[in-house]
Order: C-alpha cells, then sequence, then structure tokens
C-alpha cells in the first residue's frame, strides 16, 4: 500500500514538474491526455464497472464546458470554473439518466446517443451560445490560489484538479458502492433478487459519471479558451469509448493510458500524414484484435501484475 | 393453525394469454413451517415463486407476509422485507469470489451500500455473515475461488448460499438439488436439514426422498391449482396424486 501510494505521489509531482523540462507544445499535449484522462476514466465508471455502455457521454462533457464559458465570462473564479460546470453536468447527467437507465444495451446506447445529439442540435442553433461558432475567449480563472492566466499556475491549477477527480474515482470503484456497481455488472437481476434497488444505484453512477465528465469539459474551455458545439458531437463520445476500450475497460488507469496513447498517436501521426484517420483506425483494429484487454490487460499479461 | 401464518397467498390468479398458469392457489404457511411444493413439469410452481418474490405481477388476489400485503412490489422490496429464494438455473456472479458473492447478498440491507468513499473491509458485518454462510453451506475452503469456477455441485451450495446470505424470514429454494448426483443431493439435503427452524422454507422439489426428510407438510400443484395438501404419508397414499403423475390407467 505504501509503496503504490509514493509512486501515486512521484507520478504526480512529474506531471506537476513537467513544465520545467518540456516545452509549450508537449505540456499541451499533457495537458490534453489528462482532461480527456478523467473524462475516459468517468466512462470507465459506467462501462467498465457498471457495465452500461454509454454513447452519449459528450453531452456532459459539453454541458460542463459550455457553463464554464458562459460563467467564466460573467466571473472567473473558482465557483464559474469546477462548482458550477460540475453542478450543471450533474444535474443534466440525473435528467437523461433518469429516463436512460430504465432501457440496457442497444437501446441504452442510442437513447444516451439521442440525447447528446439534442444539445449538439441546440447549441448549433442557439444565437446566444455563439451557434456553431460557439463561445470564445473565455478568460482562466483566478481558484485553488492559483492565477491560471498564467501557463504555469494553469498548469500546476490542472493537475490539481485532474488529481483529485481520479482519486475519488478510484475511492469509488473500491467502495461498497463501487462494489455493488460491479455486481450489478456481473448479474443485473441477482442484485435485484437479493435486494439492491439496481436502478438508483444506476442512476447514482451515471450522476457521478456526468460530474466528472463535465468537469473534464470545464477543463477543456479553460485550457483552449473557447468551446464550440463540436463538443457535443458523437465524436466526443465516441473517442472516450475508444480510449477506455484502447486502455482496458473496469481499470480506471487504462483509461488514462488509453487517452494518451489516442492523444500520442494522433499529433504523431497527424504531423507526417493527411490520412492520419486511416493510420489510427487500423492501429485500433489490431490493438482490439490482439490486446482485446486493452494496455493494461496486455501489461497485466507480461508482468504478472495484478489490480 | 394456532400461529397467524408467516405468508398467507390467497386466490392468487396469473394468466399468459389463454393459459392459466397459477389459477386462483391459496396456501398459508405457518412460521417455521417447512413445505415442500410438488408437482409435474408446467403446473405453476416456479410461477408461484415468481409472483410471491415479485418478479411477476400477479392477474389476481393478494399475498401477505407477516400480515403486510407484498403483491405489487418490486423483487428487491421483497426480499428487503426478507424472503428470499434461490434459482432453479443456477444466478450466481461468475466472475466473483464466493466471498464475494455471499457478501454483496448480505451488505444487501442497503446500510453502507450507497457510501462511496469507504473501504469494504471496514464494513464488518457482511464480510462475517459471508464467512458464516460459507460455513454453513460447506464452501468455507473455497471463499477466494471465483465462484464461476466451482463444480456444478458447489455453485449450488453457493446459490442457496446467497439466498441465506440475506438471513431471510422465509427461504423459497427452487429444486436446489436440479441436475445433482446421488452423492450431491444427499450433501445438500443434510445442509438444507441443518439449517435453523427460524428459517420458514418453500421448496419445489422433485426428487421425493429430498421431500420426505425435509417437508413437514406438502403441497400438490396441477394445472396451476392446488391439488392435495397434507403430510408426505397423506399424499403419497393420495391416489389423485398417483394419477397425476401416473395418469390413469
Amino acid at each position: 500500500m505504501i509503496p503504490r501510494l509514493i509512486l501515486a505521489a512521484a507520478l504526480v509531482a512529474a506531471l506537476a514538474a513537467f513544465p520545467l523540462f518540456a516545452g509549450n507544445y508537449p505540456v499541451k499535449l499533457l495537458q490534453e491526455i489528462l482532461i480527456w484522462g478523467i473524462f475516459a476514466m468517468s466512462l470507465d465508471l459506467l462501462m467498465g464497472y457498471a457495465g452500461m455502455v454509454s454513447f452519449g457521454h459528450s453531452a456532459f462533457f459539453g454541458v460542463g464546458g459550455y457553463v464554464a464559458a458562459l460563467a467564466l465570462l460573467k466571473s472567473p473564479g473558482p465557483v464559474s470554473a469546477l462548482l458550477l460546470p460540475a453542478a450543471a453536468a450533474a444535474l443534466a447527467a440525473l435528467v437523461i439518466g433518469f429516463f436512460s437507465i430504465r432501457v440496457s444495451g442497444v437501446y441504452f446506447i442510442m437513447l444516451t446517443l439521442a440525447f447528446s445529439q439534442m444539445f449538439y442540435a441546440v447549441t448549433f442553433q442557439a444565437a446566444w451560445l455563439g451557434a456553431e461558432d460557439g463561445i470564445v475567449g473565455v478568460p482562466r480563472p483566478v481558484a485553488l490560489g492559483l492565477d491560471t492566466g498564467r501557463p504555469l499556475q494553469f498548469h500546476l491549477y490542472l493537475v490539481a484538479v485532474v488529481t483529485l477527480a481520479a482519486l475519488a474515482l478510484w475511492r469509488i470503484v473500491r467502495s461498497p458502492f463501487g462494489h455493488v456497481l460491479r455486481g450489478i455488472h456481473e448479474n443485473e437481476p441477482r442484485m435485484e433478487a437479493v435486494g439492491y434497488a439496481v436502478n438508483r444505484y444506476k442512476l447514482l453512477a451515471f450522476v457521478i459519471a456526468g460530474t466528472v465528465a463535465g468537469l473534464a469539459g470545464s477543463l477543456y474551455t479553460q485550457q483552449v479558451g473557447s468551446i464550440t458545439p463540436d463538443a457535443f458531437l458523437w465524436t466526443t463520445s465516441g473517442e472516450a469509448l475508444l480510449m477506455v476500450i484502447i486502455g482496458g475497460t473496469g481499470t480506471l488507469g487504462g483509461a488514462v493510458l488509453g487517452a494518451a496513447a489516442f492523444i500520442l498517436l494522433q499529433s504523431m501521426v497527424s504531423s507526417y500524414t493527411e490520412r492520419w484517420m486511416l493510420i489510427l483506425g487500423l492501429t485500433f483494429v489490431l490493438l482490439v484484435l490482439f490486446a482485446p484487454g486493452g494496455i493494461v490487460g496486455a501489461l497485466r499479461g507480461r508482468i504478472g501484475i495484478r489490480s | 393453525m394456532s400461529a397467524p401464518p408467516l405468508l398467507s397467498i390467497e386466490q392468487l390468479a396469473r394468466h399468459f394469454g389463454a393459459l392459466n398458469a397459477v389459477n386462483g392457489v391459496s396456501l398459508a404457511i405457518a412460521p417455521r413451517e417447512r413445505r415442500a411444493i410438488i408437482g409435474p413439469n408446467g403446473a405453476g410452481k416456479t410461477t408461484l415463486f415468481n409472483l410471491i418474490t415479485g418478479h411477476l405481477a400477479p392477474s389476481g388476489g393478494r399475498i401477505l407476509f407477516g400480515g403486510d400485503l407484498i403483491t405489487g412490489l418490486p423483487p428487491h422490496a421483497v426480499a428487503r422485507r426478507g424472503i428470499s429464494r434461490s434459482f432453479q438455473r443456477t444466478n450466481l456472479f461468475p466472475k466473483l469470489s464466493v466471498r464475494e458473492n455471499l457478501r454483496l447478498a448480505a451488505a444487501a440491507d442497503g446500510r453502507g451500500s450507497y457510501n462511496l468513499f469507504g473501504s469494504v473491509g471496514r464494513l464488518r458485518a457482511p464480510l462475517d455473515k459471508a464467512v458464516e454462510v460459507a460455513e454453513a453451506v460447506g464452501l468455507a475452503p473455497r471463499l477466494d475461488e471465483p465462484a464461476g469456477r466451482l463444480s456444478y455441485g458447489e455453485q449450488r451450495q453457493l446459490e442457496v448460499g446467497v439466498a441465506l446470505a440475506i438471513s431471510p424470514k422465509l427461504l423459497l429454494l427452487d429444486e436446489p438439488t436440479a441436475g445433482m448426483s446421488p452423492e450431491e443431493t444427499q450433501r445438500m439435503t443434510r445442509m438444507l436439514e441443518g439449517l435453523p427452524r427460524e428459517i420458514t422454507l418453500l421448496i419445489i422439489e422433485h426428487d421425493m426422498d429430498v421431500v420426505s426428510s425435509l417437508a413437514d407438510r406438502v403441497t400438490v400443484l396441477h394445472y396451476g391449482e392446488v391439488l392435495v395438501e397434507g403430510t408426505f404419508g397423506e399424499v403419497k397414499t393420495d391416489p389423485r396424486v398417483y394419477e397425476v403423475y401416473l395418469g390413469t390407467a
């Protein structure tokens, strides 16, 4: 337990200190990986632990991103940057979840997808949200005692928020609640038969995942300084889904590794060829065929480590 | 007939289209009683269980448990009131350990199961219950084995164990010895005989040796209706029962 704690602390320290050793572009990539990492982790809570494959996770990423943009333009503080986007995403997840968890499998996928596309359609049309151009010129906040308008302080702030979110998810999957989710994943009818009000647990999982996704969306807005309807697009959900699968479902850590693999590969390949999507696609096909357990699964098989 | 019944079923019916799977069944199970339900295939035994546990909604009639109306409650609410069931087809958490299978059931009382940041190891009661039940069903040496890797007989034992782990007042067992070898059946019967009397048993069973050694009373279902009810001796010698099982000569 202690060595693992030290290892985790060292990792966080390394992430925080990264800008001291690396240039602007690698730092930007790392920040993207961290943001997409917690976004994918929140999806993994649903997919890998509760067994709910959502194809509409972009809804919460987008809600978090848009609420952050609107709020930060009014007042660039921690409430606008963290509290409001997370709360709005939680509320959206509560409503969407209330309807979606009643069905499962393909129907759950279709319903969550439909909800997220509705957000896309609305933001694409809404003049007050900048329509297809989105909201630009969003200032970074002063939060956690840091003036995130300065690059290094923004980086520290980002690492802190991401670490806290990851830590929370890490605790949740090991908590009694997390074990209930695994039970539901394994055998939902039996969980119901022994006395669990299954839908309530699924809804809570959906809201938690939505909240963290909203936080990720907010961080995205803060990093880029703008948000467009594309955040809601199904490709946002699809990329997160790919990251989880590449990394290994039901591992949390895998989601971050998947995000890293996806973003690094994308940036490397796209600098060589226009057809980077093709290469990316081929890589994923090979990965899924030859490493069905994802990166984490492959690593476990090789060095024999366990969760 | 002195104590009020623990489970009281009144004129219960369930139709599937034109099929009357359960057709006006009335039953009263006393506290501490061990009742067997027998009958040929298609007699409506499992449907009756599904109606009691809320897996199916009745077309008519009502079910009282401890004097409270439970008709229409969802399965989880029925379980929380103290009615547990094992399934005819093994229904476990195959990738989870025997311990976790039992612990999840034992923790289903809600206390702590919404705990988001706590640790499973700190909630002792469900863990202790898991060990206790594993001993009762003869799986103590297999606690850390994934349920999916147990032998068929052991999985059947765990099937009953999961139902037991919620500390039920009434335990419904749907053919606990289905598909078992004679030796496994004997072991299961001894295990069920050893259950505390406080747990009232309602058991669907085809094996007459199991019925005779376990049941205080026997109810025979036929085409969704109660044909005969009595002690095993009475039922065994009833000509109607003979007819139902072997057909009229």
